[in-house]
């Protein structure tokens, strides 16, 4: 139920009322709506929940998180 | 899919456990509770608990919405389509939930009435459009990230003057639960278990942000961090965990970072403040009777409130008593202490709660952990 996915956005400013999106979801298109959202633009990554955009993913902080955990990697090599 | 692929990889998986085993001290014991299903259902499907050094235990918490629903709620959902004929829209993780009666929405439904399943609050809007001449309820339940898009749907429908549409709001509180489980006086009752720290949830925490933990760090003294639903983000905050543990911090940090602020989506916490005001009491299964841990309508959108509407009163109902749910939801007990643990109560035909949807304590077991019980 609170399952939620980061999703590409490809297209904006469409629907009704112009808050809608197109994104692509592993290859299937799917339209959610952006009304929660500012500033979204083509090509960002958003978490997607029950048909609605709930924040923009932080390509930074994701590497950053990665990031971690390499050096964690490398550090346990080292220490074994 | 990008973003999803990189969080999973089970070589890192073990360097991290390796390093967990390392941080934790042999001579005391942790125990952590993952408070989101999403997390539950993590360590489940990918064996993480197997991952961990004995000493380091998970302790599944109430933070599945379909979990902490109580039956006298799923009976108003069926009173509305049953005896009022409106059309009810819900999300279709409620619909195995066993209600009074050996009833669920699903049964109600092959009984004749009008339930659908919606994937979006935008769905149940266009059923209220395509049919003028009938009542249509949205049945909205869930935590926080589910809330914004129902508060979005009743602003649309008033900006609309949708008049058919109403909604039965069962939207409950992260902060107010993780309250109740460290005092309550039901402890007395079911026994508690030290929690040492809190995984603190992630699609929730995207909407509240990681602020409102700050609290519970101070005023209970316990760690909290904010996690992702994948399993490397799950053994990375139990790593933070242990850490704050050894070190004798309690402070919120945020592993999740890549999605949350510490102010979370303003926007989102506007529309609901605009649509919603707290509850005064609302009844948790599990967790009984939770002082304003629940929204409802605000009085200027009441007539979108479907207990306003069909003038409909809350009935408590007690749990089959040979669940264990409310006893799993404060982590007393497993999913296997239950006696009818995957025989009279399985996915197909469950009992409680906790075993209807895949972030349920017991489903998630059922699912992937009960072989290891089996002794050789
Ligand atoms: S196994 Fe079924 S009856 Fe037992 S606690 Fe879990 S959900 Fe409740």
């Amino acid at each position: 139920m609170c399952l939620a996915l980061p999703v590409k956005v490809i297209e904006v400013g469409c629907g009704p009322a112009g808050d809608w999106a197109i994104v692509d979801l592993g290859g299937v298109k799917k339209e959610i709506s952006l009304a929660l959202l500012d500033d979204v633009q083509v090509g960002d990554y958003v978490i997607l929940h029950v048909g609605y955009a709930l924040s923009k993913l932080d390509p930074q902080e994701a590497e950053r998180t990665l990031a971690l955990f390499s050096e964690m990697a490398e550090s346990v090599a080292a220490a074994s | 899919m990008k973003y999803i692929d990189e969080f999973r990889d089970g070589e890192v998986a073990k360097t991290l456990a390796l390093k967990i085993a390392r941080l934790a001290q042999p001579e005391r014991s942790y125990s952590f509770m993952e408070f989101c299903g999403g997390h539950t259902h993590a360590i489940s499907r990918y064996g993480l608990s197997d991952l961990l050094p004995p000493n380091v235990r998970m302790v599944h918490g109430p933070g599945c919405p379909v979990c902490v629903l109580p039956i006298g709620r799923i009976d108003m959902a069926i009173d509305l389509a049953l005896k009022q004929g409106v059309i009810l829209c819900t999300y279709g993780d409620t619909l195995r939930v066993p209600a009074s009666e050996g009833l669920s929405l699903m049964k109600a439904k092959a009984r004749g009435g009008d339930i659908r399943m919606v994937y979006s609050t935008l769905d149940a809007l266009q059923i209220a459009r395509d049919n003028p001449e009938r009542e249509v309820v949205f049945f909205a339940i869930g935590f926080e990230t589910t809330t914004p898009p129902t508060a979005l749907a009743i602003l649309q429908a008033h900006q609309e003057q949708l008049s058919n549409f109403s909604v039965l709001c069962c939207h409950v509180l992260t902060p107010a639960a993780i309250s109740q489980i460290l005092e309550s006086p039901e402890v007395r009752q079911w026994g508690t278990v030290p929690i040492d720290g809190f995984i603190g949830p992630a699609h929730v925490s995207t909407v509240i942000g990681s602020r409102p933990y700050e609290f519970f760090a101070e005023e209970y003294r316990k760690p909290v961090v904010i996690a992702g639903f994948e399993p490397l983000d799950v053994m990375q905050a139990i790593l933070m965990l242990v850490k704050q543990v050894n070190e004798g911090r309690a402070e919120v940090e945020n592993e999740f970072a890549r999605a949350v602020s510490r102010d979370g989506n303003q926007k989102a916490q506007d529309r609901v403040a605009e649509v919603f005001e707290l509850r005064r009491e609302f009844e948790w299964r599990g967790l009984a009777v939770v002082p304003y841990s629940a929204l409802m309508i605000r009085e200027k959108y009441g007539s979108f409130d479907a207990e306003r509407r069909f003038k409909m009163d809350y009935q408590s109902v007690p749990d089959n008593k040979a669940c264990e749910c409310g006893a799993i939801l404060r982590g007393v007990k497993r999913p296997q202490d239950c006696k009818i643990f995957g025989t009279v109560c399985t996915p197909e035909n469950p009992v409680g709660s906790c075993m209807v949807s895949s972030e349920g304590a017991c489903a998630a077991h059922y699912s992937y952990g009960r072989y290891k019980d089996m002794t050789p």
